[in-house]
């Protein structure tokens, strides 16, 4: 019984929790930009538009292209969003209130978000278009090269709490930490904006140069099964942030309003992922790479030494 | 037998089948792709076996990474769609071989434990599995860690041509 309720409500948060975040940033968007964004649907500042787009999509043709590798471009966007919905079960949301809480939460949830890359370079190889090969071959080389500083930061935070545990890390989380581990908490935030293909690091996807990076083929519910997949994206880089780094309920009446406090976090980082699309350009291909191994990598080393240190002193 | 016997019989099936199809496909990506779900269904028999730390290493490491860098190399030199029987070599020697030491290893194994029972062993937690490697293991594991860095420099000289290369001569 009590698995059932858990199953469910993960199974819930991972439905309604990126369409909510969809929807906002269509609205964020639009209002930065100017203009007004989804006004129909629903009536009401076109709440409903996502549900709309959802049932656009369903009723779009799925087509495969002839030359593809039928089964390989079919499971691709499957294994696109599996991984989320694992690492979602292991996110606490309160004092106790985990889908899943796990002895080594934050190993599994980085090995799984790993998975990833197998996905992107599925649905580029498949496709047999030179634009999502090119798309998939830049994808592979971003997740595999952000990844390292995003398990350093990760791993630095790990090492101050002590323990693997989502859960544990939170209890072990106190105020300070927002100094200590501030360059890791940078780090983990860009560097996990990187792994879900977010603007500015969107270079797999490039709709200037590569039409659609490797979704180019993709349509109907298979494409929006990737759209899905970057907003759960968007949920759970916003979760583990601020689980890892922010606290996660740590709040007034933790014990009661844990939950809200960590929504209210994790939508607040969303928000701040929206903002940053629509201010920052795209990064070049040769200047992402080298962000990412001359700045992230050499601060989140940093961050280990730092935190070692004053581990030992304290 | 318990349902993790049947778990463990199943996740070796499966590890076995896509680990065969990963030599005996002719697709080439398709044959990476297949080593993908037999490591993974090797992570699920450590899990299976409660080390759960060694599990989601093999995930984050063969699956995350080997397997994909194996992929990408093959995605940026030639990766046609379909089958390639031009890149078949003949298969009789490989089975005599593979198979022959598969099967001779299972004959030893089944003969050297069949008639052992061993009592249950503590689950691999990362607790445990640190204090082992920090512990009675350091020597090692440091070791080792100076073999891989040394491999790594080796990796960045060989790929830099300009390091080394005396004034004058051209870069290749």
């Amino acid at each position: 019984m009590d698995l059932v309720v858990r199953v469910l409500a993960v199974m819930a948060g991972f439905l309604v929790l990126p369409l909510v975040v969809g929807q906002v940033e269509h609205k964020v968007m639009a209002h930065m930009q100017g203009r007004v964004g989804p006004m129909y649907a629903g009536a009401f500042h076109g709440w409903a538009q996502l549900i709309a787009d959802g049932v656009k999509f369903v009723q779009k043709e799925d087509i495969t292209p002839k030359d593809a590798d039928r089964t390989v471009f079919q499971l691709a966007p499957i294994v696109a969003l599996f991984p989320y919905l694992i690492v979602i079960m292991t996110i606490p949301l309160g004092p106790g209130l985990v889908g899943a809480s796990l002895d080594i939460g934050l190993f599994l949830v980085l090995a799984v978000l790993g998975i990833g890359v197998v996905a992107v370079l599925m649905s580029a190889w498949s496709s047999a278009n030179k634009y999502s090969l090119l798309g998939g071959v830049r994808g592979a080389a971003q997740l595999l090269g952000y990844e390292l500083p995003l398990v350093l930061s990760a791993a630095s935070v790990a090492m101050a709490a002590g323990t693997l545990s989502l859960p544990g890390i939170v209890e072990a989380w106190q105020p300070w930490w927002l100094i200590w581990q501030a360059p890791a908490a940078l780090v983990f935030f860009v560097a996990g904006l990187a792994e879900i293909r977010r603007p500015p690091f969107d270079m797999p996807i490039a709709d200037s140069e590569l039409v659609f990076g490797y979704m180019t083929e993709y349509s109907g519910l298979r494409f929006a099964f990737f759209l899905l997949a970057e907003y759960v994206g968007i949920v759970v880089i916003a979760a583990l942030t601020t689980v890892l780094f922010l606290g996660g309920w740590h709040g007034p009446y933790e014990q009661q309003l844990g939950w809200l406090w960590t929504l209210l976090k994790i939508f607040a980082l969303a928000f701040v992922i929206i903002w940053l699309r629509v201010t920052y350009p795209r990064m070049r291909e040769d200047q992402l790479q080298r962000f990412c191994w001359l700045i992230l990598v050499p601060v989140s080393l940093g961050q280990l030494v730092l935190t070692v240190a004053v581990k030992s002193l304290v | 037998m318990t349902v993790a016997d049947v778990l463990l019989l199943a996740l070796g099936a499966v590890a076995v089948g896509s680990g065969a199809l990963v030599v005996t496909s002719s697709h080439l990506v398709r044959s990476g792709l297949y080593l993908v779900v037999s490591l993974g269904a090797i992570a699920g028999l450590y899990l299976v076996l409660g080390a759960e730390l060694v599990a989601w290493v093999q995930i984050l490491v063969y699956v995350g990474a080997v397997v994909v860098l194996l992929l990408f190399a093959v995605m940026l030199t030639r990766a046609p769609i379909g089958p390639s029987p031009d890149l078949d070599r003949p298969a009789l020697p490989a089975v005599l071989i593979g198979g022959g030491a598969g099967l001779g290893l299972a004959a030893l194994f089944a003969d050297a434990f069949r008639w052992a029972e061993y009592p249950q062993v503590e689950p691999g937690t990362a607790e445990r599995v640190g204090e082992q490697i920090f512990g009675a293991w350091v020597l090692p594991f440091e070791v080792l860690s100076i073999l891989l860095l040394s491999a790594l420099v080796g990796a960045i000289v060989l790929s830099r041509p300009d390091i080394g290369a005396r004034a004058g001569e051209p870069e290749a």
